[in-house]
């Protein structure tokens, strides 16, 4: 028993370093690749390549004021960013991030908890991120952060919808919601490894996951509840030191939480020849990460409304039909 | 509908026109020049700030003359004469106010001992506007000048080997 706990929360600590050092780096990366799909540099001065660059921002933010402004809701002010915290880092507990082995005589699941309702609460823990967004906005007690918390609930509200349906194809097709099984039916022996991924079965499933992630996320070109350019920064706007950095963690925790996702259901997880299968995880993930990046360096913001005619009268039939087709498709054979 | 199959055809049509676009641009060089490390060469004739030249054997070339704050039209140029000890006419004070310069080159050109020059130093920053006034010893350029480090190297084997004479 008390190995079994001792296992369980040395995992938790190395999968939460890990995650937080994943949002750190992702932060960099973002900098350096965008800069360079913009034709500049980015990050050049902290380190070689500015790999130290996280690490001053982080102790930049922890020494800040922590302002708070007179007519913000006081608890909520406080809560808010540990809402949407929590819930980001909470995705982690039930992804596969490698084969299991052994060590020191006892075998090792790469996983926290192996669900058998895995993706189920994946979806469940990221609507719940949205909580704090909103709170956000509203305890803020300033128009542009009312304004994006607003955008924030519509919009995931909208597109957790198809986000939702995107991947019912794989379910059906899977027939398991354990994220662990996911991976294991996603492998073969034969060197095209890639062969039995379930992208090739579920291309526009793929698709629509790819655009939900990003509205889910609150991304470019889907990033109405930050849009700089007319909200200042949307529903963070009063937020600083500390509690700003801990929206800005858990945005990109989302993101990478939404990668893994993507990286376990449709790219095989953690399957791969020849490297150690951590390190295949990690390089789906980023390669995932790679995308949302180049996304926001090419297309620019869409209106509000575009938004939400594109979410409901495209993404939701389109989905709808992805799953007709897979359940159809499931029957006939 | 429309909406759908517009939506669609943009995803497989448009959308990925961008994306080359954007992804061209990620493989090729930035053209960004980091400044403070690498800078940027100068045209041959740039006039940035000025410098004293000296003659071979090391003797300063300017003989305070005057000429030179008589064509500055910004009169940024102030000196001051004495006398070497073999009773030739040199600077003592030459200072250039490099706040009042405007980098016309015209004392280069009034200069009969061809003096002074414009280099192609164009960063000048202090924290105090007297530390714009720059003075002679600040301008005039270094005695043995930058030399070549091949040069320099068989004149050490040719001192150890015991031959003194000059190069």
């Amino acid at each position: 028993m008390l190995e079994i706990i001792l296992i369980s929360s040395i995992k938790v600590v190395v999968v939460v370093v890990a995650v937080l050092t994943g949002c750190a780096y992702s932060t960099w990366l973002e900098r350096k690749v965008l800069g360079h799909l913009q034709h500049r540099m980015g990050p050049t001065y902290a380190g070689p390549f500015g790999l130290l660059q996280p690490i001053a921002d982080g102790l930049k933010l922890i020494f800040k004021e922590d302002l708070v402004p007179n007519n913000v809701e006081k608890v909520t002010f406080a809560i808010a960013p540990l809402i949407s915290f929590v819930p980001s880092l909470l995705t982690f507990a039930v992804i596969p991030f490698g084969m299991d082995t052994e060590l020191f005589g006892h075998q090792i699941k790469m996983v926290i908890s192996d669900l058998n309702i895995g993706i189920l609460f994946v979806f469940a823990v990221t609507s719940l991120g949205t909580y704090g967004i909103v709170l956000a906005g509203w305890s803020s007690g300033s128009k542009y952060s009312l304004l994006g918390g607003l955008r924030a609930s519509a919009q995931m509200i909208s597109y957790e919808v198809s986000y939702g349906l995107s991947i019912i194809g794989v379910i059906l097709i899977a027939n398991t919601l354990s994220m662990r099984e996911l991976v294991e039916m996603q492998g073969t022996d034969s060197i095209w490894f890639f062969k039995d991924w379930f992208v090739w079965k579920q291309p526009f499933g793929f698709l629509l996951y790819l655009t939900c992630a990003v509205a889910e996320t609150n991304r470019a070109p889907f990033d109405l509840p930050e849009a700089d350019s007319e909200l200042v920064a949307g529903y963070h706007t009063e937020y600083s030191s500390m509690r700003f950095s801990m929206f800005f963690i858990s945005e990109y925790a989302n993101m990478l939480a939404v990668s893994a996702v993507g990286a376990t259901l449709f790219f095989g997880g953690w399957q791969g020849p020849w490297l150690p299968s951590i390190l295949w995880f990690v390089l789906k993930v980023f390669l995932f990460m790679f995308f949302y990046i180049w996304l926001r360096a090419t297309f620019p913001r869409l209106r509000y409304d575009q938004l939400m005619s594109f979410g409901w009268k495209v993404l939701f039939p389109l989905a709808l039909l992805n799953t007709l087709v897979t359940a159809g498709f499931m029957m006939w054979n | 509908m429309r909406d759908v199959i517009r939506a669609v055809g943009n995803v497989f049509l448009k959308l990925p026109v961008g994306l080359a676009t954007t992804l061209k641009y990620f493989f090729k060089k930035p053209i960004t020049l980091d400044y403070p490390k690498k800078k940027k060469p100068m045209a041959p004739r740039y006039r940035g700030r000025h410098f004293l030249e000296r003659y071979d054997d090391g003797s300063e070339r300017c003989v305070c003359c005057g000429l030179c704050a008589a064509a500055c039209p910004a009169d940024a140029i102030y000196m001051e004469p004495e006398e070497t000890d073999k009773g030739e006419r040199k600077a003592k004070i030459y200072e250039i106010n490099l706040l009042r310069c405007i980098y016309c080159g015209f004392c280069e050109e009034a200069c009969p001992e061809e003096a002074i020059f414009l280099g192609q130093d164009y960063e000048f920053s202090a924290g105090d506007r007297n530390d714009f006034l720059w003075s002679k010893e600040q301008m005039l350029v270094k005695h043995p000048r930058k030399e070549n480090p091949l040069k320099k190297m068989y004149r050490k084997v040719r001192k150890v080997y015991g031959v003194t004479d000059k190069i």
